[in-house]
């Protein structure tokens, strides 16, 4: 946070200012003391701002064309891919969208992971995070079911029933989810009001993930605490903002890649067949982001214990800053925690691949070997790791290990330098 | 800061408190009921409870699927084969022991709920280990009875109430 006070220079401006201080809050955004060492790493929280609101733009624009009833909504997603003006754009850059909203928050995610950006001061950021993650899911998956094709059915079958492990009241609680004794018409109309809902829930929590972002400032790849503002910081605008845009425009391109070139690849060819409450596809798949969880929740032989497993995969998350007992933030001092770190990204890759394929065999045992692999490095791994390792000495500064530091350091080791030479 | 007396001793304050705070909670409760319950089933849906279903072309070895309340229930007409397959099971050998006596009263037909018990899709007719049903979903083996022998569902294909209206017609629900 910048220490001066802020005063519009307009009479006008000092006069709204007063009654309404939205321009200390722009001062604010655009003077914000930004660690200058920030990597491309770091511009995924931009890149997630820019698909949250496409995602809620294309929404927009794509609810009125479509029609929640499970007797036309199949046909009205066709009639926006096939008459409406350039519905098959809205509509295929809404459903990669969503994959590409996903991609970006796994490397938020993981950046976060291997930085320690989770550690203390910043928990409530993280949780946050994790919440907006939850209901990413959530919106994703009601948003599949829209379509109303034969995984959407399926799929909110598969996923509403997860519920009815729950002992006592696990029927009684699918029945409500439902609206009847099926996935039917009244299930299709509650997901298409959730689902247009739920951004806006999302919205409101990344206001409060930037806010208690900008309480005690970007984590940065050394993982030092920096005075701001100092010889450490940049302001965000306009060092960072052009960054920003910079690798917004390289998303953009893999973005555009799918929407124009290969708009299907990553959903599902039965999606296309409208929704038959007889047939079950052969085979039932997720969407790719939703892959590692559904491995977990068939790795576990047991109903309850599945849904539990899948549950906590994503829960332990939320206990991520306590789990991690190290100090240190950044992976970068930590040599041990790096190739643990680079293991669990393996595994969280193995578990996507093999809920990809059918839960038997050979692919059975190894989602078992890494379900359980992800559990241990959270819950052992981590804690141990954190009293265990040696890290390697941290600077002092974030411009020392660049310019050799803060002038005082330098002239020490400068001084250190003459004797050995003198010797 | 009164005195020590005055903190311990319960006063109409504190009753006039409590109270109002239940009156309160009595009150969103009731506010927020027809909110919540509004998702449950409606009477249009209840009111499809029941279907009747004439099964007079059906041959021994015949399966049929009809849909009742959006759910596929499954009548199939079994073969001396199955239904001998079926009942010579030890049922102490079963994840969820039940007599096929108990599950199909009249043992040439047999009428369940289509309905994998795990996450609900529909299994396979004839196939699977025990050349009942299978899921394709997650996997699980049902008998020529419905009943649960291999993979990760919990309990056997939930049988619905029916009748026999005649002997043709079984009327479900």
């Amino acid at each position: 946070m910048s220490d001066h006070e802020y005063t519009p220079s307009s009479k006008f401006g000092k006069w709204f200012n007063d009654r309404l201080p939205l321009l200390t809050l722009a001062n604010h955004l655009t003077d914000y003391p930004t660690p200058k060492n920030l990597n491309y790493w770091w511009t995924f929280g931009g890149i997630l701002t820019f698909c949250l609101i496409t995602q809620i733009v294309t929404g927009l624009v794509l609810a009125m064309h479509y029609i929640a009833h499970a007797d036309m909504a199949f046909s009205s997603v066709e009639h926006i891919m096939r008459d409406v003006n350039y519905g098959w754009l809205l509509r295929y850059v809404h459903a990669n969208g969503a994959s590409m909203f996903f991609l970006a928050v796994y490397i938020h995610i993981f950046r976060s992971l291997f930085y320690g950006s989770y550690k203390s001061p910043r928990e409530i950021i993280w949780i946050l995070g994790i919440i907006i993650y939850l209901l990413m899911m959530a919106a994703a998956f009601m948003g599949y079911v829209l379509p109303w094709g034969q995984m959407s059915f399926w799929g909110a079958t598969v996923i509403t029933n997860l519920f009815s492990a729950i002992p006592l009241v696990g029927e009684s609680i699918t029945t409500w989810l439902w609206g009847g004794y099926s996935v039917d018409n009244p299930t299709l109309t509650r997901f298409f009001t959730l689902h247009y809902l739920i951004p806006f829930l999302i919205l409101g929590l990344v206001v409060l993930h930037i806010w208690a972002l900008h309480v005690p400032g970007n984590n940065n790849p050394v993982g030092i605490d920096i005075k701001k503002p100092s010889k450490d910081t940049v302001p965000f605008h306009p060092y960072i903002v052009i960054k920003d845009a910079f690798a917004l425009l390289m998303f953009c391109i893999v973005f555009a890649l799918f929407v124009f070139y290969q708009p299907n690849i990553l959903g599902h060819a039965d999606n296309y067949i409208e929704a038959d409450p007889l047939v079950t596809p052969a085979h039932i798949v997720p969407e790719w982001y939703l892959l590692p969880f559904y491995a977990i929740l068939r790795s576990v032989p047991d109903k309850l214990m599945g849904v539990v497993a899948m549950l906590s995969a994503i829960l332990i998350l939320a206990a991520l800053p306590w789990l991690d007992t190290s100090k240190v933030r950044s992976a970068v001092f930590r040599p041990l925690f790096r190739q643990f770190y680079w293991i669990l990204v393996a595994d969280v890759l193995i578990l996507g691949y093999v809920g990809a394929m059918p839960a038997e065999g050979l692919y059975l045992l190894i989602a078992r070997v890494a379900t359980a692999y992800y559990f241990a490095h959270f819950l052992i791994i981590l804690p141990v790791l954190g009293w265990k390792e040696k890290t390697t000495p941290l600077p002092l500064s974030i411009t020392e290990p660049v310019l050799g530091g803060s002038p005082n350091l330098a002239a020490a080791r400068n001084d250190e330098k003459i004797e050995k030479t003198i010797k | 800061m009164s005195n020590q007396k005055d903190e311990k001793k319960t006063n109409r304050r504190d009753f006039l408190f409590t109270a109002t705070a239940a009156a309160g909670a009595v009150g969103v409760g009731a506010a927020v009921w027809p909110l919540v319950d509004q998702m449950n089933p409606d009477a249009s849906v209840k009111a499809l409870a029941s279907t009747e279903v004439d099964v007079s072309s059906m041959q021994p070895g015949q399966s049929l699927t009809v849909l009742w309340r959006g759910k596929p229930v499954f009548i199939k007409r079994r073969t001396d084969d199955e239904i001998k397959k079926a009942r010579a099971v030890d049922i102490n050998d079963l994840k969820h022991p039940e007599k096929d006596e108990d599950r199909a009263k009249n043992p040439e037909w047999l009428v369940m709920l289509g309905i994998c018990t795990h996450l609900g899709c529909v299994p396979l007719t004839d196939k699977g280990d025990y050349d009942g049903w299978f899921c394709p979903c997650h996997g699980s083996h049902y008998d020529t009875s419905g009943r649960i022998r291999k993979g990760p569902a919990p309990t056997n294909m939930e049988i619905p109430k029916y009748e026999f209206v005649n002997t043709n017609t079984i009327k479900i629900g």
